[in-house]
């Protein structure tokens, strides 16, 4: 009773035949699609979009890029196997994307093995760059780190002394609620905790949650939740009147993926990082804007920006070395300059970090739909460590 | 934390007990009536919360939000009625178990018609017409919707008990629930009363998910997330108990409510956050609660469940054609990495195939001839994985001897989780094994300082000439074939047949003066031993692990191989697992909707092998030879 | 010498005292019927000697030692085999590896993990199987096998570990009339050989009147009658459980 199994392994040499000689340049993708639908739908249209760009000029080199892309199951295994398959029967010596921490975290790990470049799209854990970075390695998205510093002047601004953290419990929400005690213990010397609840991640017990904050009794509230544990905690939080004459700075919030599930509801006055799309008046956001929605007759989610910029500093990268070989490419990307919908920005030598920045502002309702207002663009250069404390962070290896 | 704080959390533990209850009072009734473990069910209650969204949004107002709600319970129920008569009914005869096959295909399907017909986002619905506010209650505001809720859950539990009570289709549920076959043999249509209990289950689902509306989006990942809180609270309040359902419920609920209420916690200079607790706090009651009470807490001992599947044939030696055979796949094997040369991926594939192989082989030992349903069967893979891991990563020890300790570690855990498990018997043996494996899981993924958490632990590949992939499927190959043979041989050995006989008969075994549970304890760390080199290979093969490795999603992946392949046979796990784990590569790689498309694939299977792939051709055989 | 003595034996359900301070011997060799109306605590009798259930007090000895409160599988071990009322199986297995199966145990060989059990004991196992005719079905699936059938594969498996007491619980349940007489002859022909005493239980008089040496009677948990055949028959405690006063067993039971 062998026989399907060896059935099988012949289908899958059959399957696995080399790879034909390149026409054009691969680059291969994987990302938790079927885990994370929301944000990496528009993402994929994103890059979809700059890949049409890109080719529509001539692609680059003078070959065409052609993007193959894989689920990479949302776990490690499937990524790393997902990877491998790219890189052995896809032959791409071009990795890119990837969502979820542990997973971005995984294909690091084998890109620095394998040797492959590996342009890490979404996921924010700060050892990507850092404690667990590597020369192969590069990362586009502003890290957990930077982002909870680019809400620090609002939040020391409003000078609260007693603050209750939530936040999803597992490395992102942990190193978000770290990065943000951390950054005020030093900066605000009364800063006090005075509870801190970490939430089973998309299993939040948003009543109870809600609860145990208001009787804390805390002046500030610090929210990392996301996607629909954030829109359960923000119902009952009104509800139950949890938010009034309290300060609220929050991750994430702003973004369309996260802010327009909450309709009418959206928590106006929180201070979030985020993405008003059809406020950035900016003439490069005004192009991407406009030739999205001519694409696909709807607005532009953060995804959609990441994914266009991935494929967009890939192929500034190559063209930059006029190669795909990986250890060129990594000369290349140091310090490579790159205009993108949120303009100028460039990829750091020290920690192969990218720079792009976010938006900071306040959460406000309009035509019954949350948006963002008094906000600003901040820079990513702006909100790094100094460079001697990543030395000491990243290892010797990774340069 | 105050009086009137703990007691306003008591208020929202009842709220939350109450979705709770709904989704596990259908669960309960349909598998006290029919044995299925569907774990579609989860499924429903999604479907429950779009449908409801989509009438709410579109008729909307009350008659939107309210009527919409029993409507959408109407059409749920139907849909139910619809997968018994469809598909399920056709599959009753086949080995126990092989319906949750059918299920999980259905998991998948749904899963992406959801996607296909509402999109990927989130979609909160309204606030309830009526209910939209909160009311003051000790100095706090509770929302009104919550409060409703509390009074919904004990509601429904009182209709069901007295419709259970009092009508003739309530006797014959409960009858059935007792003695399925006493049902048959009083006279009533068998497949009406399934087909009825099934709508009714599944309007429970759909109610329980149309009334989260309210209070959470609708999104894609609740089929899973329900499917287990239902399990959990079904187990706890014991099989078929109605009443114990929502007693399991509101103690599960409670347990939460509590962990969040305390928050941070300093004991002794150290700062304990009990909020962290919530990501296992019902495996732990449910663990407990086992221990304590093998039947749950108000469940029954069960009358045992005659199957109606066609029995096992003895297992016979192998003939010389099938020597012959396995000796050539092993030697075209051998040569494998000399016949991919040119095709590396076929070894990367190759490798992951054997390790689920092994896995799978594994998992049946203990399910097949043992008779013991591990749903928990990750955790001894992810034993295995971590233990080789951590010892490279905090020893630095060299690639033997992790491989030597993930079988130690994960014997280590079968010794002591299996301990435990063999006390229990059908499903709440495997719900037992369900929670070690999750408690297992939360503790790799909380002990941060250890385990690395949730990123898991990276960078462990395997030295030279092991880090070609050539090499390192030789290496898998070997480690697969010595233990799928050495399963097997103690399948044939007495051990194994004292195995089978403790399943068959466990007191005709105790009267020959076979040990029965210990004889299944050690089965179990047997299993749990060969699993953790497994895990072991897992994770030089990937470089790197995270608690993935231990997560519900595998154990569920090593059932569906073992009953894909066919639990009855000894191939059935090594032909499953070769089958899912090369299919779920290729399939991922053709369509967006692949998960639709895999399970439409097992859907198939099941409906063309009921039995398993193996066994159908086993059986197709045996009867060719009788009729020649 | 007593093969087994019991000695004040008491059971109690909740309140329902089913067994009453019973007390009774079975002689070497001996061919012991226990009868009874039904709830008369026969089985729970039964399931104490055999180790099913614990009693609440009393004294089981087998052979001198006190075996109450032992597991099923320690009684077993020091040499008494049972049959089941509803005739059990390993339906997964061959006929011949059923006894293989007991004759496996009995050697102390269950965790052996290397040897194909198959090979083990086998010539034994068949010719156990000879004696109670069922040789011919050896290398069928037990499943298969007709009702009667099964009961004398149990007979087999029983007598594997070389049993110095029998405990057979209703060995003919279940039976047509010719079947039942010709297995409890087949049974009484091997214990005699072997000199195994046996303790039974049993519906159809026809049976019990034609082959028990003694029998004893048990009436709502208690003991009322110890006896040979013909004494139990006069005893008119026992005509009054079974028939009320006035009816007797002449008519019915002529030996």
């Amino acid at each position: 009773m062998y026989t399907r199994l060896f059935a099988s392994l012949a289908f899958a040499v059959t399957l696995a035949a080399p790879a034909m000689a390149q026409q054009t340049i691969k680059i291969g993708e994987l990302n938790s699609y079927k885990s994370q639908p929301a944000f990496l739908d528009p993402y994929k249209k994103g890059w979809e979009m700059a890949i049409e760009e890109i080719n529509a000029k001539g692609g680059v080199l003078g070959k065409k890029l052609e993007v193959i892309s894989r689920d990479d199951g949302a776990n490690p295994g499937t990524a790393v196997r997902a990877a491998d398959e790219l890189v052995t029967r896809e032959g791409v010596s071009i990795l890119a994307g990837t969502f979820l921490s542990n997973v971005g975290l995984a294909v690091t790990n084998f890109a620095g093995q394998k040797k492959v470049f590996f342009l890490a799209a979404e996921p924010l854990t700060d050892k990507i760059t850092w404690q667990d970075g590597n020369k192969y390695t590069f990362r586009l998205r502003a890290s957990t780190y930077m982002q909870t510093a680019m809400l620090m002047p609002e939040t020391l601004a409003a000078h609260k002394k007693r603050w209750a953290l939530v936040y999803p419990n597992f490395e992102y929400g942990q190193a978000a609620a770290a990065a943000f005690k951390e950054l005020m213990k030093a900066k605000q010397p009364d800063f006090e905790v005075v509870t801190e609840q970490a939430t089973p991640l998309g299993k939040i017990d948003a009543g109870a949650v809600a609860q145990a904050i208001d009787d804390a009794k805390p002046d500030g509230i610090f929210n990392v939740l996301f996607g629909g544990d954030l829109a359960k905690f923000v119902r009952e939080g009104n509800t139950r009147g949890i938010f009034k004459n309290r300060t609220v700075v929050s991750l994430l919030s702003g973004e369309p993926e996260y802010l327009d599930p909450l309709r009418d509801e959206a928590p106006v006055g929180w201070i979030v990082t985020g993405y008003p799309w059809n406020k950035i008046k900016i003439p490069e956001h005004a192009a991407f804007l406009k030739a999205y929605q001519a694409k696909y007759h709807d607005y532009p989610r953060l995804g959609s920006v990441v994914g266009y910029v991935t494929m967009k500093s890939l192929a500034a990268g190559i063209a930059k070395a006029k190669s795909t070989e990986p250890d060129k490419l990594v000369e290349a990307f140091k310090g490579l300059k790159i205009d993108g919908p949120f303009g100028p920005f460039y990829y750091r030598a020290i920690d192969h970090q990218a720079t792009m920045g976010c938006f900071v502002g306040k959460i406000a309702l309009e035509n019954g739909k949350g948006t963002m207002v008094d906000f600003k663009y901040v820079d990513g250069t702006s909100v790094m460590p100094p460079d001697s404390e990543i030395k000491k962070l990243r290892p010797a290896s990774a340069n | 934390m105050t009086l009137n704080a703990l007691l306003f959390q008591a208020l929202n533990g009842l709220s939350s007990a109450s979705s709770l209850f709904l989704v596990a009072a259908g669960l309960s009734l349909i598998f006290g009536v029919t044995r299925i473990v569907n774990i579609a069910h989860g499924s429903l209650y999604m479907l429950g919360t779009y449908i409801a969204y989509s009438l709410a949004m579109h008729i909307g107002g009350a008659l939107g939000f309210w009527g919409g709600i029993v409507a959408t319970a109407v059409v749920v129920g139907i849909l139910g009625a619809l997968i018994e008569i469809v598909l399920l009914r056709r599959i009753y005869r086949a080995p126990e178990l092989f319906q949750l096959l059918a299920t999980f295909a259905l998991v998948l399907i749904i899963n992406d018609a959801a996607l296909w017909i509402w999109g990927p986002e989130d979609l909160l619905g309204p606030r309830a017409p009526g209910l939209r506010d909160a009311i003051e209650i000790l100095g706090r505001h509770l929302p009104t919707y919550d409060l409703f809720l509390i009074f919904v859950g004990p509601v429904v539990l009182i209709a069901m008990h007295l419709a259970l009570a009092r009508t003739r289709l309530g006797r014959l549920v409960r009858a059935a629930t007792q003695d399925r076959e006493m049902v048959g043999a009083l006279g009533v249509n068998q497949a009406i009363l399934f087909t009825v209990v099934f709508a009714l289950g599944s309007a429970l689902a759909g109610l329980g998910g149309a009334l989260q509306v309210a209070r959470e989006p609708a999104n894609l990942s609740t089929d899973l997330t329900a499917i287990s809180d239902a399990f959990v609270v079904v187990v706890v309040g014991g099989m078929g108990s109605i009443g114990g359902a929502y007693l399991a419920a509101v103690i599960i609920a409670e347990v939460k409510a509590l962990c969040i209420g305390i928050g941070v916690l300093h004991i002794a200079g150290m700062a304990l956050n009990f909020s962290k607790l919530t990501l296992v706090a019902e495996f732990l009651v449910m663990a407990i609660v086992l221990i304590v009470r093998p039947y749950g807490l108000l469940g029954r001992v069960q009358a045992a469940v005659r199957s109606i599947a066609e029995p096992e044939e003895p297992i016979r030696a192998a003939t010389p054609t099938f020597k012959l055979f396995a000796t050539a796949v092993l030697v075209i094997l051998i040569f494998m990495p000399l016949l991919a040369r040119n095709s590396p991926y076929t070894l990367v594939l190759g490798i992951d195939v054997l390790i689920a192989v092994l896995f799978a082989t594994s998992l049946h030992f203990i399910m097949g001839p043992g008779g013991m349903h591990s749903f928990g069967h990750a955790a001894y893979f992810g034993l295995g994985a971590y233990g080789a891991a951590l010892l490279v990563k905090w020893l630095g020890a060299p690639m033997s001897v992790a491989l030597i300790a993930a079988p130690a570690v994960a014997l280590a855990g079968g010794l002591l989780f299996g301990w435990f498990a063999v006390r229990l018997e059908g499903v709440y043996l495997a719900m037992i094994t369900l929670a070690f494996a999750q408690i297992v899981w939360a503790l790799v993924f909380q002990w941060e300082e250890l385990t690395g958490g949730s990123n898991g632990v990276i960078g462990v590949w395997p030295p030279p000439p092991f880090d070609k992939s050539g090499f390192y499927f030789l290496l898998t190959l070997a480690l697969t074939a010595l233990g799928v043979f050495l399963l097997r041989r103690f399948l044939f050995a007495p051990f194994g047949y004292a195995m089978r006989a403790g399943r068959d008969s466990p007191l005709r075994a105790e009267a020959i003066g076979i040990h029965v549970k210990r004889v299944h304890w050690l089965g179990f760390a047997i299993a749990g031993c060969v699993c953790g080199i497994a895990g072991g290979l897992f994770a030089f093969a990937k470089g790197s692990i995270s608690p993935e490795t231990i997560h519900v999603q595998r154990s569920i992946d090593g059932l569906v191989m073992v009953l894909l392949g066919g639990i009855q046979t000894l191939t059935g796990p090594i032909v499953g697992a070769s089958l899912f784990a090369t299919l779920q590569d290729t399939v991922m790689r053709q369509t967006e909707y692949w998960r639709a498309l895999l399970g439409g694939i097992i859907l198939v299977l099941v409906l063309a092998f009921p039995g398993g792939i193996v066994g159908a051709f086993t059986r197709l055989f045996t009867k060719r030879a009788a009729v020649t | 010498m007593s093969d087994l003595s019991i000695r004040a034996l008491s059971k109690a359900f909740g309140g329902v005292h089913a067994v009453r301070e019973v007390s009774f011997v079975i002689e070497r060799g001996e061919f012991l019927a226990m009868i009874g109306p039904n709830g008369a605590g026969k089985s729970t009798c039964f399931n104490m000697i055999n180790g099913q259930l614990a009693p609440d007090s009393g004294e089981i000895l087998f052979e001198n030692r006190n075996i109450a409160g032992l597991r099923p599988r320690e009684i077993w071990r020091l040499g008494i085999g049972r049959t089941f009322q509803v005739a059990a199986t390993f339906h997964s297995m061959t006929v011949v590896e059923n006894v293989q199966m007991a004759l496996i145990s009995h050697a102390g060989e269950t965790y052996h993990l290397w040897r194909p059990a198959a090979e083990l004991h086998r010539a034994h196992a068949l010719d156990l199987l000879q004696q109670v005719g069922m040789r011919d079905a050896a290398d069928k699936p037990s499943r298969v096998l007709a009702y009667g059938d099964v009961k004398r594969v149990e007979l087999a498996i029983a007598l594997a570990n070389e049993p110095r007491l029998l405990l057979m619980d209703e060995p003919t349940a279940g039976m047509a009339p010719r079947e039942r007489n010709e297995l409890i002859a087949l049974v009484k022909r091997l214990v005699v050989e072997r000199g195994i005493s046996v303790l039974f239980t049993e519906h159809s008089m026809d049976v019990v009147f034609a082959f028990a040496d003694r029998i004893i009677v048990l009436a709502r948990g208690r003991l009322i009658a110890d006896g040979t055949a013909a004494a139990i028959r006069d005893n008119p405690k026992v005509q009054e459980v079974y028939f009320g006063t006035g009816k007797t067993f002449a008519a019915k039971a002529s030996p």
